[in-house]
């Protein structure tokens, strides 16, 4: 088999590229061109955070106004280090941080787990042909490149007066973002948000009938590998949330040119009614970026322990329970804004409870590999150490949730370390978890293992390094979003550049072992993973044929097959 | 009991060990972060002390669930490997165990809910004079009232009480500092207040949002236009505390700093007399008189 290319089943696949590529219709192909897109945004995150921390590295500002006056063509700009001088270093610099969150999130994460993975996998898990609504399919793709660009854009034309672009960090808090910043960059990205936002609901909605109707004969939902379920959740938390989104972000368009004042006082409204709003969708929105990394670990810990998974209804459970518990928790994000003694108490108390269903992942996980005869391939490094930075990230959690604790923490380093390790490190591991796992099904080539670990060893370092550190920063008490700092606070800023700078590194490498696999061709078998993975995708050949499942498949022959009827 | 002995005393290392790591052991800091700290600044108020305890506990804690986690990861990593266990069980329950890590969890948060709930409440409710504070006892109620209001890209101070004592703060660019000032931290004039004295601090905006925060302090509240955030502090120890706008407002969002000179209460009072005619005069002589005061103390103390 080896060294041979298996003769791909192309059979109903359009012959031009056009029809193929832009207008197409097939689950598979969308997700290989949501993957494509998320690489191609992942790297300009990356870079945006890579300024940024290239400039945090040393006290005083180093890049910036040189940077600034690039963009701007202007040379006003002060002496190194006489900060509060005229330049526009320190707006570009918000610029930076908000659209590194912005498109992190929409463009990087949440195009890789859901319209990637999601739409490759799904249907497949379920044993259906295709999604359920394949020119909706499409265009949900078919936004998000027009929603990029737009927010592209608005980095290029004026935000505040005499600055380009938006920067007001991605949660966009108004006054800030209203009179704040009158350009038209902000209305820009509310354009984008916009755009992006139709894309995941539609999708979402694509993902919902897809699984409620399209499972194969014997696949009932408590049958259903917990990837689709974690999909399913993710699918249900973006059309509840996502809604609100958009009618905060309307609203705010409308305060922004329309004249009226739902978030100005001025007017009898309120800037923290645009909080309340935002947070709405926003805490749901980062259990949308987690949760099919869930999904994804689950299946590869599985796999590569040649085990069943441990307590699975429990595990499909955690994740509907995070999900609801995750869509009432949201003022946790707002303990400083003044809510009221009750409020804080409530809020802190039901943010406290989503560490229980968060715990019971990952103790069944390590249950899962427990007896197990566990082979410890590139996707099972990945899932491994996805479940060791959660970890951290989780109990960093624990910590914020205590409102009194928040008032120190809040808008500090230590929340950005928090974040980034469910996010950068969870979510992101997660992904490279599945790509390792899957790059053989999807593609039909084998990659490089040992490119493929030394990927893994120099993320691990380099990520860690990071945002280790940073919680130190945030102790003593070094706030976000800050072009400068205290020089008390040098030291471990230096460090956490320098884990940047090998995450850089780690990319190189993945970009290298992506070449080396698609230049070797080595050719895979339906299964290269063995026995452990019993899901239907390993039961088509590699890849896929173009339409799969003409016949449907029989998921009570498959269990027992697989001897998963216990 | 040997045995016993030895676990305890590795035990005692290694928390010793990760007080280090983790800086519960904080630096001798005031008021700013110093090189190379790890842990929060040193808190001068009860509420701060509170939290310090508080998170540091929680700290050994977050540790400990982590630790254990990697421990039981390393475990199945090395045990359950495929060349060492090469037939998988096919076990997939345990209800004595799932009841478990579910029940644990819920009663260690049940657990922390308590300190969790006790701060809040010392947080927010203002002293009267009755209520007892965890850190800090019964504390009068406020004396002093602070207006904080956020501006692009500086604060604004009131004194309501104080005759309508109102003046600007804005950051020192690095040629004005002077000799022992640090750098975006120091201010043309600083917020003074008397020390062992409840201040209710009042913060709002008056252009976009902005937070008034005071790591020392414990205090953090957003300044938001149309509205009024209402917090309290009682600082226990003279000094200068420095404190940095939390909520992103736009390009000098870095550069609008907080200074609060926590002195005696007769030095306030010179202060305040001045202060309500010519708030630079003001300045100058609360310098003058905070140098005489640390020469007295540093007499005092060599005798």
């Amino acid at each position: 088999m080896a060294g041979h290319a298996m003769a791909v089943d192309e059979r109903g696949a359009p012959k031009s590229f056009i029809s193929r590529w832009i207008f197409s219709t097939n689950h598979k192909d969308i997700g290989t061109l949501y993957l494509i897109f998320a690489i191609m945004a992942g790297i300009i995150g990356f870079l945006l955070s890579l300024g940024m921390r290239m400039e945090l590295q040393e006290p005083g500002i180093q890049y910036f106004h040189g940077w600034a006056n690039l963009i701007n063509g202007e040379t006003a700009d002060g002496p190194i280090g006489q900060t509060s001088a005229d330049g526009n270093g320190q707006h570009l610099y918000n610029v930076f941080v908000t659209a590194h969150g912005l498109i992190m999130i929409f463009f990087m994460v949440m195009p890789a787990l859901i319209g990637g993975f999601a739409n490759w996998f799904v249907p497949i898990m379920v044993g259906a042909p295709d999604m359920a609504f394949p020119r909706m399919n499409n265009i949900s793709f078919w936004l998000l490149p027009p929603a990029f660009i737009l927010l592209i854009l608005s980095m290029f034309v004026e935000g505040p007066a005499g600055g380009l672009g938006i920067g007001g960090g991605w949660t966009i808090y108004p006054p800030l973002s209203t009179t704040g910043q009158p350009g038209p960059a902000m209305d820009f990205a509310i354009l984008s948000l916009h755009v992006a936002g139709a894309s995941s609901i539609l999708g979402a909605i694509n993902f919902i009938t897809t699984i409620f109707n399209m499972r194969a004969p014997g696949m009932t939902l408590h049958k259903m590998p917990l990837f689709a379920w974690s999909i399913l959740v993710t699918a249900f938390l973006l059309v509840m949330s996502l809604p609100v989104l958009a009618g905060a972000i309307t609203m705010l368009l409308t305060d922004r040119n329309f004249g009226t004042t739902f978030f100005d006082p001025a007017g009898g409204g309120d800037p923290i009614l645009f909080q309340h709003l935002f947070w709405f969708f926003g805490h749901p929105e980062v259990y949308v970026i987690i949760l099919p990394a869930f999904g994804i670990v689950s299946h590869i810990i599985s796999t590569f322990s040649r085990k069943p998974i441990f307590g699975y209804l429990g595990m499909a459970y955690a994740m509907v329970g995070i999900g609801v518990v995750g869509s009432v928790v949201w003022a946790h994000h707002m303990f400083t804004a003044g809510l009221s003694l009750a409020a804080q108490a409530y809020f802190t108390a039901a943010t406290m409870v989503i560490a229980v269903p968060t715990g019971i992942k990952i103790f069944s996980w390590i249950a899962t590999m427990w007896g197990g005869s566990i082979s410890f391939r590139t996707p099972m490094i990945w899932a491994i150490g996805f479940i060791a930075l959660f970890t951290m990230g989780g109990v960093t959690g624990v910590v914020l949730a205590n409102a009194g604790i928040d008032r120190s923490m809040h808008d500090t380093y230590y929340v950005v370390a928090h974040f980034h390790y469910v996010l950068s490190l969870g979510a992101v591991f997660g992904i490279f978890a599945g790509w390792y796992y899957w790059f053989p099904k999807m593609f039909g080539y084998m990659y490089s293992e040992t490119i493929a670990n030394i990927h893994f060893a120099f993320t691990f370092v380099g990520v860690n390094t990071i945002f280790f550190v940073q919680h130190f920063a945030g102790r003593a008490g070094m706030p976000r979003r800050y072009i400068d700092y205290p020089d008390g606070l040098a030291y471990w800023n230096e460090i956490s550049s320098i884990g940047t700078y090998i995450t850089a590194v780690s990319l190189v490498v993945f970009f290298i072992g992506v070449i080396h696999a698609f230049v070797r061709k080595q050719a895979v078998s339906e299964n290269p993973w063995g026995e452990g993975a019993n899901t239907l995708e390993w039961t088509l050949p590699s890849p896929p044929p173009y339409h799969q499942f003409e016949q449907l498949p029989d998921y009570r022959a498959h269990e027992k097959a697989h001897g998963l009827d216990h | 009991m040997s045995a016993m002995t030895s676990l305890f005393r590795v035990v005692l290392t290694a928390l010793t060990m990760i007080t280090i790591f983790t800086g519960l052991a904080f630096a001798q800091n005031v008021g700013m972060p110093v090189d190379k700290q790890t842990g929060f600044q040193t808190p001068v108020t009860g509420v701060m002390e509170f939290i310090v305890d508080f998170e540091g506990a929680l700290n050994y804690l977050i540790i400990f669930i982590t630790l254990f986690v990697f421990a039981l990861l390393a475990y199945v990593m090395v045990k359950f490997r495929a060349s060492k266990n090469q037939e998988p069980s096919k076990r997939t329950h345990n209800t004595l165990l799932e009841v478990a890590w579910t029940a644990i969890p819920v009663l260690i948060l049940m657990v922390m809910a308590i300190p969790s709930f006790q701060l809040l409440w010392d947080q927010k409710i203002t002293p009267d004079g009755e209520r007892e504070y965890a850190y800090a006892g019964k504390l009068p109620a406020p004396e002093v009232t602070i207006k904080a209001i956020g501006i692009q890209w500086a604060w604004e101070f009131e004194y309501p009480d104080e005759e309508e004592l109102a003046f600007s703060s804005y950051m020192k660019a690095d040629d004005e500092l002077e000799e022992g000032e640090p750098r975006l931290l120091s201010v043309d004039n600083q917020v003074v207040v008397p020390v062992n004295t409840t201040v209710r601090l009042l913060v709002t905006s008056s252009d976009v949002l902005h937070a008034f925060a005071m790591p020392a302090f414990g205090v953090k509240v957003d300044a938001v236009p149309g509205r009024i955030n209402e917090t309290w502090f009682n600082v226990k120890k003279e000094g200068i505390y420095y404190g940095q706008c939390s909520e992103i407002c736009g390009k000098d969002h870095a550069f609008m700093p907080i200074a609060v000179r926590v002195v005696s209460k007769d030095i306030y009072n010179q202060w305040l007399n001045v202060a309500k005619v010519d708030i630079d005069e003001a300045g100058t002589l609360l310098k003058q008189l905070v140098a005489e005061n640390q020469i007295k103390t540093e007499r005092l103390a060599r005798r």
